[in-house]
């Protein structure tokens, strides 16, 4: 396995495998703690116990969840270390503090509460947990506010000098941390994870009201879920054009990668499908909308995009990767908004739970936000390649001295143990889903709020569902 | 390079960040490392369910570690990372297998056994790759040009894993006298029982280590034995008697708190040996804390925010602490 490959590819290679492994967690404890935290919110407003029993159902995943986000969390904040110690040593003045910050404000403020959200409802009374409850969804919004502050600042670096020793230096903090394509990627990602949990519990709720129509859990979430894809999935779709403007603006090889243009040109068509050939240099079989592209990025006909050919061969993304895995994400972007609107549709009707094509499409689409958060940053990623710190430190430079060895090694621990720890995770969460929702025991008899078979009523029930 | 005042205050911040760690996480660790122990499965669950509520705060602070090292001693962060490579790898996915038990071990009734061993052996690892590193890292790492110049099995030392077997010992008495001050019946009095020979050995390893390590560089030598840090060298021993007494004192009369603050003073007092040792070495002996410092724009952007945050921090950990205070009980009335 991996012969031939050298250090530094295996290097991007065990990176590229322990990030896309962990953003999928933190996508979905994003969108969730959210979740959670107005559901109890609305718990506590009403009293209606349906949410709270939405609350206790979800929070077990969440828990779940959170657990593999903390371990594989914590690799990526060794890996700069070990496997891109020059990366660290020149820009780690700058985005170090991003990411120290991360951890200070965000980090303990999750892990700090998360044992009260998760165990201490008997003790602390429901004011106090729910107060645990979103500082636990609040320090997950301020950890991507930071670390996307610190990639923000990877893609489009300001506010800083370099020194004698060839370290960034921080001159302006706010310019670094409110660099130009931060508040983009910021919203877009955040919205990413709130569509990302909707459409998980949209395929959840819509796959036990198959069979189970009057569920009144189910009912409330799969409503909850089909409200988010109407109202965000349109506002997902706009930032998304905003933030690529940004990158037109900023990373202008990103985006002629992104559409798969090779000469720059006047009025360049829109490609929706074709076949990129970077050695070629050409995109080949191209269905094209006239002026389309244009007109997307320039607001005019005839506005000027440059093609890929403007830079050498050394200096470009590969279109290969970039140009299929933006579509993946576009193309994804409007299924989840034929989605929403097919409900709104149907709500109008009155028939929201009726519709079984509808539910059937929404489990399908269940998983379809944690592809396009994957295909999004595979493309902002891979398309700003050659660089780890845009145009001014290449990727081949930024790499620890390594030995192909140690890191194929390593590679292969990682692919291992990711793949075992956390397929059995992925199991047990859709155990977990399985469970038909809203058929616990009323808040006041649960006693326990530990989720799991703490006591022997709960074991005995957790048997019988899972089927065991 | 001069001394730096930012620097030194940073400096003290990590070392405290690391000995935090050690600290809160070492007993939870220790937890895990006595599981093979402990043959019940009420036992156990009792055991995971008194670290349950914690265990993810108490390792935020290695990642403030590694995460702050970055931040504001940049260069020491890219290269005692590399130079222990495969032990930190090691402990990652240790602390993989033994951080997903927590949750895996409720999901399943035919696999639970297999995450009592990821977390057993998960938290044996971690446990023994971090005295793993911590030997290598006082023996010393190789630095030329700003990046680390030595081998790929420099860490792999009879001294390293002397350190990697001090730790997981080490941690399994602060893992014992954890369990001794927090559970009752058959876990506790069996706790009890372990503390003592864990405490017996752990003891020894302390003083073999400490016999070993003046030997390993000139400077530590020197800072043993010269004034005025002499001075240190010889209140610490007895410290760590008095300690000592107060923990088989303790496990012995049947005090339920005294053991586990009392194996906690000698790690700390250990620590604190180790500190002055490398002063004012961040990477003995090639970059000083001078040397590896970031500049102080940085420095000082982190500072703010530590001085703002670390105190709130350690108040909601402090009060997550008194929610969850007192004996844990297996009818579950803990949770």
């Amino acid at each position: 396995m991996f012969q031939g490959m050298s250090a530094i590819d295996l290097a991007r290679g065990q990176f590229a495998f322990t990030v896309m492994f962990h953003i999928v967690f933190p996508a979905f404890t994003i969108g969730i703690a959210s979740y959670l935290a107005v559901l109890e919110g609305l718990w506590l407003w009403t009293r209606d116990e349906v949410y709270m029993r939405i609350f206790d159902y979800w929070k077990t995943i969440f828990a779940v969840v959170f657990g593999m986000g903390v371990v594989s969390g914590i690799v990526m904040s060794y890996q700069f270390g070990t496997n891109w110690s020059v990366f660290s040593d020149k820009a780690g003045p700058v985005i170090g503090p991003l990411m120290g910050y991360e951890v200070l404000s965000a980090f303990f403020l999750e892990a700090g509460f998360l044992g009260i959200m998760l165990f201490g409802l008997k003790k602390v009374g429901p004011k106090l947990h729910f107060t645990a409850t979103v500082m636990v969804a609040i320090g997950t919004l301020f950890s991507a506010f930071w670390i996307l502050s610190a990639n923000s600042w990877m893609q489009t670096p300001t506010g800083y000098s370099i020194n004698e020793a060839g370290q960034f230096v921080p001159e302006d903090w706010w310019a670094v941390i409110f660099n130009p394509s931060f508040p983009y990627r910021l919203v877009h990602m955040t919205l990413a994870a709130y569509l990302t949990t909707a459409f998980v519990v949209g395929a959840v709720s819509a796959w036990h009201l198959l069979s189970d129509r009057e569920n009144r859990a189910a009912r409330t979430m799969f409503s909850m879920a089909m409200w988010m894809a109407l109202i965000v999935a349109p506002i997902q779709i706009f930032a998304g054009d905003q933030h690529g403007l940004n990158t037109l603006e900023y990373q202008p090889r990103k985006i002629a990668a992104m559409e798969g243009h090779w000469e720059t040109e006047a009025g360049a068509p829109l490609i929706l499908f074709g076949i990129p050939d970077d050695d070629a240099e050409v995109t080949r079989y191209k269905l094209e909308i006239p002026y389309g592209s244009a007109l997307i990025l320039t607001h005019s006909l005839d506005g000027t995009l440059k093609g890929l050919k403007e830079w050498t061969k050394d200096d470009r993304p590969p279109m290969e990767i970039v140009f299929w895995s933006f579509r993946i994400m576009v193309g994804l972007g409007f299924l989840m908004l034929g989605i929403g609107l097919w409900s709104g549709w149907r709500r109008l009707r009155g028939r929201l739970f009726d519709d079984r094509w509808l539910l059937r499409a929404a489990i399908v689409m269940g998983p379809s936000g944690f592809v396009a958060v994957l295909a999004g940053w595979v493309t902002t990623e891979v398309g700003r390649q050659p660089y780890t710190v845009y145009e001014l430190l290449r990727t081949a430079d930024s790499a620890a001295p390594l030995a192909a060895p140690a890191v194929a090694a390593s590679l292969i621990a990682f692919i291992v143990v990711y793949c075992a720890v956390f397929g059995a995770g992925i199991f047990y969460i859709l155990r977990l889903m399985h469970r038909r929702p809203g058929h616990e025991k009323p808040v006041e008899e649960l006693g326990p709020t530990r989720t799991a078979g703490i006591t022997p009523a709960a074991t005995v029930d957790i048997d019988r569902t899972l089927g065991e | 390079m001069d001394f730096n005042l930012l620097a030194f205050i940073w400096a003290a911040i990590i070392a405290f960040a690391v000995l935090a760690y050690i600290v809160l996480d070492g007993f939870d660790l220790g937890v895990g490392i006595l599981f093979p122990f402990m043959k019940e499965e009420k036992e156990r669950d009792l055991m995971m369910n008194s670290v349950a509520p914690i265990w993810d705060g108490n390792e935020t602070w290695l990642v403030l570690g590694g995460g702050g090292l970055l931040a504001v001693f940049p260069l020491a962060y890219a290269t005692i990372l590399p130079a222990l490579y495969a032990p930190i790898i090691a402990m990652l996915l240790g602390l993989i297998f033994r951080g997903v038990a927590f949750e895996f071990r409720w999901r399943t009734r035919r696999g639970k056994f297999l995450w009592d061993w990821a977390f057993a052996g998960g938290s044996m690892i971690a446990a023994f790759a971090q005295g793993v590193a911590l030997g290598a890292l006082v023996q010393g790492i190789h630095v030329e040009n700003r990046a680390y110049a030595g081998g790929w099995w420099d860490w792999l030392t009879w001294f390293s894993l002397l350190t990697g077997v001090a730790l997981i010992v080490g941690y399994g008495l602060l893992g014992a006298t954890w369990l001794v001050m927090k559970t009752e019946g058959p876990v506790h009095d069996h706790a009890r029982r372990l503390a003592k020979p864990a405490g017996i050995a752990t003891l020894g390893l302390i003083g073999l280590v400490s016999l070993v390590t003046p030997f390993l560089e000139p400077q530590y030598l020197a800072r043993w034995f010269d004034y005025p840090t002499v001075v240190f060298s010889l209140i610490v021993p007895l410290l760590v008697l008095g300690c000592a007494f107060i923990l088989f004192n303790g496990l012995i009369r049947g005090g339920d708190h005294a053991p586990f603050f009392a194996a906690q003073a000698i790690f700390i007092l250990c620590y604190a040996g180790i500190g002055i040792s490398f002063y004012p070495y961040m990477v003995p002996t090639s970059v000083t804390i001078w040397d590896a410092a970031a500049p102080d724009s940085s420095l000082a952007f982190m500072l703010v925010g530590a001085c703002i945050l670390m105190p709130i921090i350690l108040t909601y950990t402090g009060f997550a602490y008194w929610v969850f205070r007192g004996k844990v009980h297996a009818d579950g009335g803990y949770h």
